[in-house]
């Protein structure tokens, strides 16, 4: 070692291999700058490593990731001898490929390389340094008495199908799909509601720039409808998933639309003569109307119209027939059935956005009793040229323009009552409605009611400062409660915002004719159901977690499933797209290998133990394992095994073993992990 | 059904009324309250102002006497106990919440008691509010049962003030911010329910005492909001929000120029009266404003199903928007 | 949650005020939104809103903070705590502030002066006879605090008597001195605390 190397090393040059085995293992304890080495006393561990039977060199060093870290190790693969690696640092998650790949590069099988997880198991759950040092000893014992006993493996290549299942319809999901249709791999894209478009496609200005969301987002629509590469499937959902990476099949159900599509021209006939009339609580978020036969939006794509059975009145009493007499091209099939349809997929990627936070849940903001008390989404589809109110602002009576209006942020965030986090996206909305106020009706005075303003984003500071210089009231604090209870004359007849103006420091009571809620977002209803069924995870106010939140933000923990927009946090659509955009570039950048290379961890069946009992068959989650019926044996398949492991734990006759997780291997690490357990005493219990 | 009774200060003399109500009632619907033999003061929200200690203590001796009184024997609810007042309702329940969560703050409290001979283990004792175990352990349909003059006609305003929907320091039956279980009640007595926005506001509590002006305001708004819903009269459920609304009311009239003759009743007076009670056995008479014209109106106007509007249909021409969907209100 | 080592960065008198709190109150984690402020049924009067004293509390002013009426307007309606997006528990911090008040002979400086006199004569009268008199309550700190605005309470007292909802005499409870010897270790318990 030269005397700059700032490592320090623990090596006895005169060490003699292991006279069993010949096994020479190297152990590496990683600082993590002060992660781990504040907590654990890193070199102790290190110098008892050293100590340990098998092991020829043990070294401390601040960061084993970096370039020098694997630098040392693939130098003392090669001067020491080295045949097995331990690193002692984070979760292998993290950096069980980083090692992997720096043993190969040094001549070394990976599979010879073991990973103990001293950083998130030790150093960040605790601040006592005695307990933590203790347990990374322990640790470290156990992946050197499991690594001596691995065997060089070879990874497995498989096909990857180059198809990609894209689930929902919104900015995101649209934009992964396209992305990857116009680099030539199929896509398809199911959505759940009767067209795409998600929440995008109720708006009518984008911030900051104004953009028209129509003019930007329905040619995008059409584009996916008419893509050669495209598979759109709306009115429709996933009901199962099985597979893996590069082999999935999923089961969708398209759901009965009640519309022949291939003779339907989107007329809207039937929409037009249809007589029933109901609130339109989806599209619509309840501030219009839709009939029973109906598109969200006349531009809506696909331009089918589906029938809403619970409402429609040939469903419920059995005549009407309205729609099936207007049709002039016959397109109306009442005896339409759900049908179920199998797609084989490469990957997929989740883009399953957002629901509104409820707003009736805030009791004290009087939503659903204070008639004019409208929601941010009530309001964009207000000002919405296409909607209800064909762009009016108007109070709920649909005719008085309101002259005061206070617009609320942070409804539901930024709260532990209902919501911590910050919906991000608000702020921006609420100064965004401020100016359309100031557009439509110049003569109205708007309050923004703010506790902090969150205006980060290329050129949101300054649209801030446009709000600002229309002359938008800008009060900060928190709204303690809208209320219709006039305290005087000048309140009689008005909605009053109380509120702490803590500027000033003093309780104000302003009268307004008009009052927005900027309801945050939150998680899908069913995030955890629909996470399940994709097997990847949740956090805890229900958003998809990511691989890594800022190195891997579209991939999960699970190979082949990816995420993209505001299923996995609150996000405006710049964002929403970036992630749509990037997830499409992952899938295509495993597509472009052709093959893939997968874990060589197999079960195996030894086909003389094997007793034919079926056990595992049923078991296997991946349907991996066969029968031979004539010689009464089951086998397994290797390019569907997983290597859960489950048949393994489950043989009756232990004939089934786990390639990298054998029993020997097993049982010597934890044998190595309980190193300085003291026996159990022996209680004898003597009968009285 | 046998409750632990913990009727506080106010009970014994100022809200007799409400004693005697809550009572006659019960008796009514088979419950029975066996009152905490010599009990002490809550302490109000004064005494916690000056010590804390002290202030636990004297509270922690209700809860030790009403655990050994409420032990399972004689047939009473284990633990049970019913505050009829908001104020003792929330110094039983805070403190027993507390004891429960800081061991430091019950050994100090058990060092204190072992001076008189008592001790409490938290976590013994459940306080509850009359209305609570009115409402969901004998609930809405066996007070309808009772019914014999529904009271058709009388346009109340429900009352809950404060501290029995906040903070919930034992848990909440009712929403703190637009509570409406007496809504509830008093719709299943056959009473109209007007819209009252300020129902979970201050009376004013002890202001009365400490700036008066700030107080006739507080009182001055839940009066005018009242006034504005034309209801016939207040229902209360505490006697701190009784004793405001009802006592001050003339000197709010005095200092505001306002007319207000608004009767303030407890709400077991009108169950009670609904019951077929004499107004005499609920205690009707002990108001400052006379309820007697007010409840002169019960069975004279049509009963309130009929005045509900008939379910509007959008007509032609309407420009209006339709309004946010509730869950459907029972009852 | 507040841990030892967090409120060892904070000023002397916010960890005054934490550890005479019965429970962690989480006074760290105020965002000063002004909720609390809003909100108060009477925070117009009050001469600093309680959002305006947390902050006051976290940069030590504690001569301004305890000469506040702000803990004396307080009506305990629990609004504040309800709705705070914090959790802070803020009713608790303002009881605490009126002991510390008193306890420091600031009470009397407030600008609500006669809150700490009706708190004072009223925890007197329980501790002799273990309820509530409201006649001798109000005749004694009327007389002894506000003589001048005796008069104004007097029809009320008429009106009350009338009614039959006043007592002319107090009735003690029959274990009171069971409760007094409770209160005076109380006492003791929390001098030795203190010192």
């Amino acid at each position: 070692m030269s005397a700059e190397n700032p490592h320090r090393t623990r090596h006895d040059p005169h060490a003699t291999p292991d006279a069993g085995h010949g096994e020479r293992v190297g152990v590496y304890v990683c600082h993590c700058g002060h992660n781990i080495a504040n907590t654990v006393a890193v070199e102790e561990v290190a110098e008892w490593a050293g100590e340990q039977p098998n092991v020829v060199v043990a070294r401390d060093y601040k960061f084993m990731c970096s370039s020098l870290g694997q630098e040392l190790i693939e130098q003392d693969i090669q001067q020491l001898g080295l045949n097995r690696v331990v690193v002692a640092a984070c979760s292998p998650h993290m950096h069980e490929k980083t090692f992997r790949s720096a043993c190969q590069r040094a001549g070394l099988n990976p599979y010879l390389f073991e990973m103990a997880n001293i950083r998130e198991m030790g150093s960040w759950a605790t601040d006592d340094r005695e307990a933590a040092t203790q347990k990374a000893k322990a640790q470290v014992k156990g992946a050197v008495e499991r690594a001596v006993r691995q065997q060089p493996l070879e990874p497995l290549y498989v096909d990857i199908n180059p198809n990609t299942l894209v689930v929902g319809g919104g900015i995101a999901g649209l934009t992964a799909a396209l992305e990857l249709a116009n680099a030539g791999y199929h896509v398809y894209l199911v959505e759940r509601d009767s067209s795409i478009g998600g929440h995008m496609a109720k708006l009518d200005k984008t911030f900051p720039t104004l953009d028209c969301a129509a003019c930007i987002l329905t040619p995008k629509m059409v584009d996916v409808a008419n893509h050669p590469n495209i598979t759109l499937m709306t009115w429709s959902e996933v009901l199962s998933v099985h597979g893996y990476v590069g082999n999935f099949t999923v089961r969708v159900r398209k759901k009965a639309r009640y519309i022949k599509e291939d003779l339907c021209t989107g007329c809207g006939t039937c929409v037009e003569k249809c007589p029933v009339r109901i609130i339109d609580q989806n599209f619509e978020v309840g501030l219009g109307y839709r009939k029973a036969v109906y598109r969200n939006f006349p531009q809506a794509v696909p331009k089918y119209p589906v029938i809403d059975t619970a409402n429609c009145t040939f469903f419920q009493r059995g005549k009407c027939r309205a729609c099936e007499i207007v049709c002039p091209t016959d397109a109306i099939d009442f005896n339409q059935k759900d049908e179920i349809v199998d797609l084989e997929v490469g990957n997929i990627i989740l883009a399953t956005g957002y629901e509104q936070f409820d707003a009736r849940r805030v009791p004290q903001y009087g939503y659903g009793r204070l008639a004019n008390v409208f929601t941010s989404m009530e309001f964009e589809r207000m000002v919405n040229a296409a909607g209800p109110t064909a762009g009016r602002v108007v109070l709920r009576d649909g005719v008085t323009v309101p002259k005061r209006i206070a617009i609320i942020h942070c409804v539901g965030s930024r709260d532990k009552n209902y919501h911590e986090y910050c919906s991000r996206a608000c702020c921006m909305a609420a100064l965004k409605f401020a100016h359309l106020v100031h557009e439509r009706v110049p003569e109205a005075e708007v309050f923004n009611f703010y506790i902090d303003i969150r205006a980060s984003g290329k050129h949101y500071e300054e649209f801030y400062h446009r709000v600002l210089s229309e002359g938008t009231h800008f009060i900060r604090g928190r709204v303690a409660e809208v209320t219709d209870a006039a305290r005087g004359p000048g309140e009689e007849g008005q909605l009053i915002i109380q509120v702490e103006d803590t500027l000033i420091g003093k309780q104000r009571r302003i009268p307004v004719d008009m009052v927005i809620l900027m309801a945050g977002m939150e998680s899908r209803k069913d995030a955890r159901q629909v996470a399940a069924l994709f097997g990847l995870g949740c956090d805890y106010d229900g958003w998809f977690t990511e691989r890594h939140a800022k190195l891997d933000p579209v991939v999960t923990m699970t190979e082949g499933i990816l995420v993209a927009g505001a299923c996995q946090g609150p996000k405006a659509i710049p964002e929403s797209v970036a992630q749509g955009s990037a997830a499409a570039a992952r899938v295509a950048g495993m597509m472009g290998q052709r093959v893939m290379k997968r874990e060589p961890v197999r079960a195996c069946i030894d086909a003389a133990s094997c007793s034919g009992c079926r056990i595992c068959n049923t078991l296997c989650p991946y349907h991996a394992i066969t029968f031979h019926e004539d010689r009464k044996v089951s086998e397994v398949i290797p390019a569907l095994c997983q290597g859960c492991g489950a048949c393994v734990a489950a043989c009756p006759s232990a004939a089934i073993s786990g390639a990298h997780f054998t029993r020997d291997q097993v049982l010597a690490q934890i044998e190595g992990i309980l190193w300085d357990a003291r026996q159990p005493e022996v209680l004898w219990l003597e009968p009285q | 059904m046998r409750y632990g009774y913990y009727p506080g200060c106010s009970l014994e003399r100022n809200a007799g009324a409400y004693h005697t109500s809550l009572m006659a009632v019960a008796a009514q619907l088979g419950v029975e309250f066996a009152e905490v033999d010599d009990w002490n003061c809550c302490g109000a929200t004064e005494f916690i102002a000056v010590n804390r200690l002290r202030a636990y203590a004297l509270v922690s001796r209700n809860l030790a006497l009403a655990a050994r009184q409420t032990n399972g024997s004689n047939g009473a609810a284990k633990g049970q106990l019913v505050a009829p007042c908001s104020a003792c309702y929330l110094n039983l329940s805070k403190v027993e919440h507390y004891l429960s969560q800081s061991p430091a703050l019950a050994s100090g409290v058990n060092n204190a008691l072992a001076a008189g001979g008592l001790s409490y283990e938290p976590g013994s004792v459940r306080v509850r509010h009359l209305l609570d175990v009115l409402v969901n352990d004998v609930g809405y349909e066996k007070v309808a049962a009772r019914v014999r003059r529904p009271l058709h006609g009388l346009r109340v305003a429900p009352y809950y003030g404060c501290l029995v929907v906040r903070p919930g320091f034992q848990g909440r039956f009712d929403d703190p911010e637009y509570p409406t279980s007496l809504d509830r009640l008093m719709r299943t007595l056959g009473a109209t329910v007007v819209d009252f926005p300020l129902k979970a506001h201050c009376c004013g509590g002890h202001m009365t005492q400490i700036s008066r002006d700030v107080a006739l305001e507080l009182i001055r708004r839940l009066l005018k909001n009242a006034a504005d819903y034309q209801a016939d009269m207040i229902v209360t459920l505490c006697p701190m929000c009784q004793l405001n609304l009802d006592a001050f009311q003339e000197s709010v009239n005095g200092l505001f120029g306002t007319e207000y003759r608004i009767p303030i009743l407890f709400f077991t007076q009108l169950m009670g009266l609904a019951f077929g009670l004499s107004p005499a056995a609920v205690g009707i008479g002990k108001e400052f404003v006379d309820a007697r014209p007010a409840l002169a109106k019960i069975g004279a106007a049509a009963p309130a199903a009929a005045e509900a509007a008939p379910k509007r249909k959008p007509r032609r021409g309407d420009q209006s928007l339709p309004l946010p969907q509730m869950p459907e209100e029972e009852l | 949650m507040a841990t030892s080592a967090s409120l060892s960065r904070t000023s002397d008198f916010f960890r005054e005020v934490v550890a005479e709190a019965p429970v962690d109150p989480h006074l760290e984690a105020c965002l000063q939104c002004g909720t609390c402020g809003g909100s108060c049924p009477s925070g117009p009067d009050m001469d600093h809103t309680p959002r305006a004293l947390f902050a006051m509390i976290a940069a030590g002013m504690r001569d301004a903070v305890l000469r506040s009426n702000t803990p004396w307007y307080c009506v305990s309606c629990y609004y504040c705590m309800e709705r705070c997006p914090q959790e802070i528990r803020i009713t608790d911090v303002m009881y605490t502030l009126k002991r510390m008040a008193i306890k420091a002979g600031y009470s009397a400086q407030t600008t609500a002066p006669k809150a700490p006199g009706f708190a004072q004569t009223f925890v007197d009268h329980v501790e002799n006879y273990g309820r509530s008199f409201e006649l001798g309550l109000i005749t004694r700190y009327y007389l002894s605090h506000r003589p001048l605005d005796a008069l104004k309470m007097a029809p009320l007292g008429m009106g009350l008597l009338k009614r039959k909802r006043l007592d002319l005499s107090p009735r003690p409870i029959r274990q009171i001195d069971q409760l007094k010897a409770i209160l005076d270790r109380a006492r003791e318990i929390d001098a030795a605390h203190s010192t």
